[in-house]
This record gives C-alpha cells, structure tokens and sequence, in this order.
C-alpha cells in the first residue's frame, strides 16, 4: 500500500494544475452541498418546530376508528354474516371515565394532558353575533399543554379558576364587538341554552380565524352549556420528546380504544411534502459533486493514458494488475479526502455567513434569520457521496490501468 | 550418481516454443524455437528487423505465453504458470532492461531502483533504499541518488535501469537493445557493465540487439530468422 500511495502522489503532484482543479470541484462540490443542505433541513427544522410548538402532540377524540363489531361477527368470524339495520345506542357524546383515562395518560412518562370538551356555541354582544367554538378547560392543566397562555394581552387563563362565569376571548372578537376586559357577554349552546359570561382574559396569536372564532370557558361551565355533564371530547397531550408522539398516540388508542391522533399523522401530507423536498434537493446538490467527479475521472484518465508505459514496465517489473488498479483508485480517494476535508471547512463558513443573513418577510415587523441546521449527519452524507464520485470517478482508468498488456506497449515503443 | 556430478541444469531451457498473434490472418512472431541458456552465461540474441528477437525475449521474460512448447526456468515449468504466480516470478527472478529506460519520472534514481525491492518486501524501505544506493554505487553512479532521471545522461540512465533490473538480485536479465539509444561510448560502458554481471556476479543475461559490437562480448550469439533459430546466421 505504501508504494502504491508513494506513486499515486508522485502522479497527482506532477499534476499541480490538473490534480487543483479537480480538487477544486470537489471542495466546492462539498461545500455547496453543506451550504444548501443546512439551509433546507434547517428552514424544515424551524418549519417542524413550530408545526411541533403550536399543536397539540397528541390529541384523543370522542370517537372510534371502526365501528363496533356486531355479537353475531364475533361468534362466527368466519362466516359471511350481514348485520342490518343497527342503530348505535342513543347516549351523550363524549370519552366514557375520563378521569381514569387521563390518569392513565398522565402516568406514562414524559406526557402532559390536558382535558377539553368543545363545541359550537354563539357569542351574542349588543345584538352581534359571533360562532365560535368554546373549549371548556381546566387553566392549570390548560397552561401545561397549550402556549395560550404566552399568548395572553390582559387577563390570565388563571381567571377561569377564580371566576367560574369568565370566559376568555380573542383579539379578533374584542374587536369586533368592541368589548374590553370585564364586558359581558352571552353565549347561547345549540339546545338553546344561554348564559352570560364576563370576559376575564384576552389572548392574541397572530391567526386572525382563531382570535375571532376561539373562545375558553371553564371545564365545568362548558359541560353545564353543551348539556353534556361529565363528559369531554378531548383530551390534549404534549409529550417531552415529540417524537415519540405516534407510539405513545398507538399506547393510548389501543389502550383506551379512542381515536388517538399524534401531529405526525395530522401532518403527513406535509411532512410527505418536506420529504420529497429533500430528495430534490440532494438530488440537485449531488449534481454538483457529480460534476466534480468527471474532472477528476479525466485528470485520472489522463494520468493512465500519459503513463501507460510506467504502467507496462511497472507490470513486467512484478505488479499485479491489482497494484495498478489500486494506484488510482488512491488518486481518487486522495483527490476524495482533501477534497471533502476543504469542502466541509468552505462550508462552515459558507452556512456561517449565511446564519448571519438577515431577512424582513413582507408585512412582517420582526428580524428573521435564515435558518441553518448544523447537524453532523449532512457532512457525513456529503463526504459519503463526495467519496463515491471520487471512486467511481477513478474506476474506470484504474481498471483501463490493470488491464495494461506490457507487452503491447513494449512492443509499440521499440 | 552424485549432485557434483551431475550435469548443470539450464537456467533457461525452451522447448518447441511457437508463439502465434490469432486473428483473421494469423502471424506467427516464433516458431518452434528450442534452446538451452546455461547459468552465468552472456547470450545475444540476432537477427533482422522483425525476426522475431524481441518477442522471443518477451516469452523468455514471461511478458508473454507461448502458443504451444514449453519453457523452464531455474527447473520451473513457466507455461504451467496462473498469472499471479508468473507476476512474482518476475519480480523475484528476473530483470528487464529495455531500449528506453522507462524509469518513473516522478521518483529519484534510487527510489526507481528500490521500486521492485519494497514490492518484493524482503527488505524494509530502509534496507531497500540502502541495497539500491549500494547498487547505483556499484554501477558508477555515485552522486546521482537524489536526481531525477531527466537530470541524467542516456547512458547513466541505462545504467540506472540496469540497476533497477538487479534490485531483487535475479537469476536472469532480460535486455531488449539496451544500447539501441546510446552513443558509442555509452554503448561499450552498458555492455561492459552486462558482461561484468555474469563474469562478477554469475548472473545470465540474455540481449537482443542489432549492435555487432556489443554482440561480440557475448558468450553466445543466436540468430533468428523468420521466427526460428538460425544457426548460420550472421550480421551483415
């Protein structure tokens, strides 16, 4: 190996110009690579982040995801049994104990719940109306799963806790109604149901649909308006790590029988979309460090055409053709290594410069920073791959090296 | 019988060797060539342009296989040979000098001769480098270790090939004109240096050439014509 490194160096140094511009292609192949790659995965990062942060990581549903097998389909499973004409049981909506079922929740690790019952009601103020979807919550429990309360302008989810006949409205409603902490309003249920409720809290997340049509009651307030005591239709679960949301949404299903539905499958069609964005654009960055791969296939090609005759006296001295054949294998590989080494360094400063570039989107009055991923897997992807061109760059003159016939050659330079 | 008593083996024995070129029209470069080359013995090989000289060398050299015979080597039947067994028998037992030096540009004069010697790896890099200083030394070439071939004369270069030939201390050299490129006195310094190696050392060398000067050192000069041996054969 030491000599066929000695004369793989001995031929890329002779080349100076030839050997930098093929290593060239590779550092810039690399360092581009790294450039985009962090710009992507960090703008899906970011993206994932606050998909993560502002949706619940699991949510249980008052609902089954397949109907209830029939006596008659489980005493013959085999047989072709036709069931017609059920009729479910006529029974309030809602999860069947929850209490015991949010212990269980509560008690695996890692997990946060919160309990919810929502649904439709109208807000009526000075003979405006408003639909809005009222969540009956528990604050204390509310806080720990929700970023509401961050999201608070005056008042505090707290305040439900203090005054069972609050509510807490958005800044689209306050607006819109003119109200202001302290005014009343009356809500009116589907069944008729109406109460007045004095406004405790106002909270403003930036998405006009919700502070218009979100409205928090106490848990105990909204079962007494809905007409569905005891009972709520969800619960709302943040989990430690996110990533663990669909096995722990598949422990609580299985374990509860309700739909339990984690934010990856909620976003899969975006989280789909962000996965066939990455295949492009590694697709499209690779195009570069496939680029680079032909200089140095024709640095290397021309290596083995200007030392054929090395290469026959080398062969008749008592090299193997694997000898040869290794020889510019190592040009690649060295090109390959140098190569990646100053690649990965060009692109530290490359995402480096770019994570200091400074964007104001229209409309928007905050700073934003492009965002970089600096995760060790994308340099390791892309030496993995700057390494593979360089080989298979170097394959082919290296097989055309092996296949040398030193006689061939002796006899044409006699 | 006793071993003294015996006769000495050839060191080089050809048996019937043919060597043919297949295609369309089939050239036949050697033709049923027999010959016995003892240890230590100075043979040039003769004959006109296109004879068939340097391709009897190559198969001699086993840069080439025969179409049909046999050729033994130090008792070893060569043609029986995969090719990995006749590459390390190359390099351990034989030593090529040709027309054109074909020492690597990149590398210095004593690397070139410790080429063969590390990939023998009998020797450490070390010891190989030593072992071909030593070489060059022997050669004349003192002084010259750390020059590039292209710092040379032709004929210090031929001499630097001819040292490169004996690195791993072989049985048999092969040369194919090794003075075809040389001026006069260069030629008579190489030739020299060759039948010093089988006087001095013991070594065979076997030489094609068409120099009639450098062929009458020899021990032995062969003639070929056509492919075959042709005893009556002598330069014009």
């Amino acid at each position: 190996m030491a000599i066929a490194l000695d004369v793989a160096l001995a031929h890329l140094t002779s080349r100076k110009r030839q050997t930098l511009v093929s290593l060239t292609g590779v550092v810039l192949g690399v360092a581009f690579f790294l450039a985009v790659s962090s710009l992507m995965r960090g703008s899906e990062k970011d993206f994932i982040k606050r998909l993560v942060d502002n949706s619940p990581h699991i949510t249980v549903y008052d609902d089954v995801r397949h109907g209830r097998a029939q006596p008659a389909e489980l005493r013959w499973p085999d047989a072709a049994v036709s069931v017609r004409n059920v009729k479910p049981p006529r029974e309030t909506r809602g999860i069947r104990g929850w209490p015991q079922r949010l212990e269980f929740i509560e008690a695996l690790p890692g997990v946060r719940a919160a309990p919810v019952l929502a649904g439709a009601a109208v807000l009526t103020f000075a003979g405006r109306q408003q639909a809005v979807t009222l969540s009956g919550a528990i604050p204390e429990k509310m806080k720990q799963v929700t970023v509401i309360e961050e999201k608070m302008t005056a008042g505090s989810l707290d305040a439900l806790a203090a005054d069972p006949n609050g509510i807490v409205i958005g800044q689209g409603l306050v607006d819109k109604f003119a109200l202001h902490m302290g005014s009343s309003v009356n809500v009116l249920a589907a069944d008729g149901t109406s109460r007045p409720l004095r406004v405790v809290g106002i909270f403003r997340t930036g998405n006009a649909a919700y502070d218009e049509g979100q409205a928090f009651v106490l848990l105990k307030r909204a079962q007494a308006l809905l007409g569905r005591e005891n009972r709520v239709n969800r619960v709302i679960i943040q989990l430690a790590d996110p990533y663990d949301a669909r096995d722990v949404a598949q422990t609580i299903e299985a374990a509860s029988g309700y739909k339990s539905v984690s934010w990856v499958e909620a976003s899969e069609d975006i989280l789909s979309l962000l996965l066939v964005r990455n295949v492009i654009m590694y697709s499209v960055v690779s195009a570069i460090l496939v680029v680079a791969a032909f200089g140095i296939y024709n640095t290397i090609s021309t290596i083995v055409m200007e030392k054929t005759r090395d290469i026959a006296i080398m062969k008749a001295m008592g090299f193997h053709a694997r000898d040869l054949k290794r020889i510019f294998l190592l040009e690649g590989l060295i090109v390959g290594l140098i190569g990646s080494a100053l690649g990965v360094l060009l692109g530290l400063v490359l995402m480096g410069a770019l994570g200091q570039v400074a964007i104001r989107p229209p409309g928007v009055s905050e700073v934003v920073r492009l965002p970089v991923w600096w995760g060790a897997e994308q340099y390791a992807l892309a030496v993995v791959f700057a390494m593979l061109s360089c080989l298979a760059a170097s394959y082919l003159p290296a097989r055309r090296a092996g296949a040398v016939h030193p006689v061939d050659i002796l006899r044409g330079a006699a | 019988m006793s071993d003294a008593a015996a006769p000495a083996m050839p060191v080089i024995r050809v048996e019937n060797v043919t060597r043919t070129l297949p295609g369309e029209v089939p050239v036949t470069l050697v033709r049923d060539v027999n010959l016995a080359i003892e240890r230590g013995e100075f043979v040039c090989v003769m004959g006109p342009s296109g004879s068939g000289k340097s391709s009897l060398l190559y198969l001699l050299g086993l840069l080439d296989m025969p179409t049909s015979g046999r050729i033994w080597i130090d008792g070893e039947d060569t043609t029986r040979f995969d090719d990995d067994k006749l590459t390390d028998f190359r390099l351990a037992r034989l030593g090529y000098v040709f027309q054109f030096h074909f020492l690597l540009a990149e590398f210095s004069v004593v690397d070139n001769v410790a080429l063969p010697i590390r990939k023998l790896g009998r020797l450490s890099d070390d010891a190989a480098h030593d072992r071909a200083a030593q070489l060059l030394d022997r050669l004349g070439l003192e002084g010259q270790h750390a020059k590039r071939p292209s710092q040379l004369s032709g004929g210090q270069r031929q001499r630097v090939a001819i040292a490169r030939a004996l690195a791993n201390d072989p049985l048999v050299i092969l040369a194919d004109e090794p003075t075809g490129n040389l001026d006069s006195a260069a030629s008579a310094n190489v030739r020299d240096v060759l039948r010093g190696l089988t006087r001095d050392l013991n070594k065979t060398v076997v030489a094609v050439t068409h120099d009639a000067q450098f062929a009458a050192a020899a021990d032995r000069r062969i003639g070929i014509v056509d492919g075959r041996i042709d005893l009556a054969w002598r330069p014009a």
